[in-house]
């Protein structure tokens, strides 16, 4: 097939460039010219090289220290609210009816803590934790035990940490009802004629095909968390003192609270680069995983005519995925 | 090992008290003796694959007794009856290897573990899966998958029958064939009683020693091959084995003569007895019936095409509204597209309202 060559075509391209160009490029190269300067208000700006970064990444100095503590904390954070969010969410998506109207009742259920924005849900819980008139609070206390995530930081950490759970296990539960609805009928039954226990099932079935929105689930929440800003910011504001302090709250502090443009850029270029790793490790690993999948999907018979062929591996990326 | 009763046995997934004509499945007593292979056989929806899940207990029947050797099991589920099962398409347990997914129903029952690698390795032997036992099951071909399948319903001792659904949908003509001949093999070797069900003739006539020929959710007839082609039960029989199927033509009947548009079939035994106000119909085999040049005293069909199917031809001709085939011999030629038909009298049967009337010698 001849295709038609023409270079004007390159003039509709060109909005969408000059559109990036000004939302994202310029911004990020005024972010990282910033984050190799020094400036003491009024627009005066001084060169210091890499020297925000050398302090960044050296937990002696006054932003080292406090950019490598709240990290700690972000990545805590995230690995509590992953081993609470992926298990309960699993449990919640099994023990979710099949059919029937409860269905779409669990369902719209389960979407609405989704649906609130991160602002409110903050409000929400600052409210209802407050010792004084909040529900959860007052009736804690009532109950004698000495709660107040204003002052005690442990309570703060529980408060925050049981909000991102009530905000986000339903989106784990959802990715895994998906995942298990998937499952042919016909590997249930076998596994009932294999006189598969439940946790056999689970196992042997129900994992191992989940797999893939497992993958994916961990990757959403695990980038949200570590991006977390809002909700804590609006219970806690990242006290008592800084123990709820994550990176983002950290960086709009030095950003706007101090005006510390240089050491704010250097901060949220280091900050960017580790979500990008990230990314791309979780990428990496979920496309090595599909391609696996794709080379398991043959479900089409192979004509091979020889018995000796019979049991050949299927050649690699065979298209369509069937019922195997 | 058991023998296996159906006591009056009906399903409906309407449930009860739904009409019995809208059941899945009409009552049925039938008795499968240990050791037998069975085809279960009829089209698409016919109910077999509603009596398969029955007798696994995937399904609670609505009504009737299962018996394994004589005690009911109706109420035990699918774990606690004894009973293999292999489904149409290929199940495999991804994370495992090829005989890991062969122990798994052994495990799961806790049979020791020496007991388990032997039988693994038996079934492995059997099936020629011995070479792969130690590989991921994911990635083998739809047919080596649907092996291990088989392997999976094969692999308990304890089991009283092994029910196929439609096993080999899934693989290609050619090897179709060989598993057939290796699951029939199997049979022979493990003594275990098989029931296969398929749609498919020629899968169902070379597998089983016993076909039970399934229709709208009746089991109309249980017979060897030679039973259900030479003597059908029912007309559906007669029209769904054989190919081409039997001819079912509208005729008068009285003794030992047959009328079609006034021209009478001789008969071997005579029918005096048939209900009245039934629907009178004769059946023979297209083998039965041969097409020869037109003569007076001989039905006189029009032809509308001959096929040669090698070693025999048949010739495709229109009796009135009916459709008839007939065995044309060599040399058969029609100059003006008609024939006359001589029938075979021995093969010819009558039916009343569908049903196989026994005439009298």
């Amino acid at each position: 097939m001849d295709k038609t060559v023409n270079q004007k075509a390159w003039f509709l391209v060109l909005p969408v460039f000059l559109v990036v160009a000004f939302s994202a490029v310029l911004p990020l190269m005024t972010v990282v010219n910033y984050s190799m300067q020094d400036t003491f208000g009024n627009n005066q700006f001084f060169w210091n090289g890499v020297g925000w970064f050398k302090e960044l990444l050296d937990p002696s100095t006054d932003l080292g220290g406090r950019f490598l503590a709240s990290l700690g904390r972000n990545l805590f954070f995230s690995m509590v609210i992953l081993a609470i969010e992926v298990p309960l969410g699993i449990v919640v998506a099994l023990s979710m009816p099949r059919q029937g109207w409860t269905v779409a009742a669990c369902l719209v259920i389960l979407a609405l803590p989704l649906l609130i924005p991160w602002n409110v849900v903050g409000t929400i819980w600052q409210i209802f934790g407050r010792p004084d008139i909040g529900l959860l609070g007052y009736v804690l206390n009532a109950m004698g035990i000495d709660y107040n995530y204003v002052s005690n930081e442990i309570d703060a950490w529980v408060t925050v940490i049981v909000m991102d759970v009530w905000h986000w296990t339903s989106l784990v539960a959802l990715l895994c009802y998906a995942g298990l609805k998937s499952i042919p009928e016909a590997y249930y039954q076998a596994a009932q004629i294999d006189g598969a226990s439940r946790w056999a099932v689970f196992k042997a079935i129900q994992l191992p095909k989940m797999n893939r929105v497992l993958l994916i689930a961990v990757l959403l929440r695990f980038m949200d968390s570590f991006m977390i800003y809002t909700e804590p910011f609006v219970v806690t504001g990242g006290g008592p003192g800084n123990s709820t302090t994550f990176v983002s709250i950290e960086l709009v502090k030095i950003a706007l609270g101090q005006f510390d443009l240089g050491k704010a850029a250097a901060l949220s270029l280091v900050y960017n680069l580790i979500i990008l790793i990230v990314c791309w490790i979780f990428y990496t690993v979920m496309t090595n995983a599909g391609v696996e999948r794709k080379v398991q999907a043959e479900s089409e018979p192979v004509a091979e005519p020889k018995p000796s062929a019979a049991l050949k591996p299927v050649p690699a990326l065979k298209p369509k995925e069937g019922v195997a | 090992m058991a023998r296996i009763d159906l006591v009056d046995l009906a399903h409906s997934y309407g449930g009860n008290d739904a009409p019995q004509d809208s059941f899945a499945l009409k009552p049925v007593t039938m008795t499968w003796r240990q050791g037998g292979a069975y085809a279960l056989l009829g089209p698409s929806g016919c109910g077999k694959t509603t009596l398969l899940n029955v007798i696994s207990g995937i399904i609670t029947p609505s009504r009737g007794k299962i018996l394994f050797d004589g005690k009911d099991i109706t109420p035990l589920s699918t774990q606690k009856r004894n009973i293999a099962q292999v489904f149409q398409f290929p199940v495999i347990y991804d994370t495992m290897t090829v005989g890991q997914n062969l122990a798994f129903p052994l495990k799961n029952r806790g049979v020791p573990k020496a007991e388990i690698d032997k039988r693994v390795a038996e079934i492995g032997r059997l099936l020629d899966l011995e070479s792969y036992l130690n590989r991921k099951a994911t990635r083998l071909t739809a047919d080596a998958k649907q092996k291990i399948s088989l392997g999976r319903g094969l692999v308990r001792s304890d089991v009283a029958a092994v029910l196929f659904d439609e096993p080999l949908t899934v693989i290609d003509p050619e090897l179709k064939w060989q598993l057939r001949s290796k699951l029939k093999a199997l049979h022979r070797e493990l003594d275990l009683t098989m029931i296969y069900v398929t749609h498919d003739q020629t899968e169902a006539l070379t597998f089983a020693d016993t076909v039970v020929v399934m229709h709208d959710g009746r089991v109309v007839q249980s017979g060897t091959p030679a039973e259900l082609f030479d003597k059908p039960a029912h007309t559906f029989v007669g029209y769904f084995i054989g190919s081409p199927g039997m001819n079912i033509l509208p005729a008068e009947v009285r003794g030992r003569e047959a009328r079609i548009d006034g021209h009478v079939i001789a008969l071997n035994r005579a029918y005096d007895n048939l209900p009245a106000g039934a629907k009178i119909e004769i059946g023979v085999r297209p083998e039965f019936v041969e097409a020869v040049a037109p003569a007076p005293g001989l039905l006189t069909a029009r032809i509308e095409r001959i096929d040669d199917l090698g070693r025999i031809r048949f010739a495709r001709a229109r009796l009135g509204d009916a459709k008839l085939a007939a065995r044309a011999p060599s040399g058969f030629t029609s100059s003006d597209g008609m024939a006359g038909l001589k029938f075979d009298p021995s093969h010819v049967h009558v039916y009343a309202d569908s049903l196989l009337v026994e005439g009298a010698v």
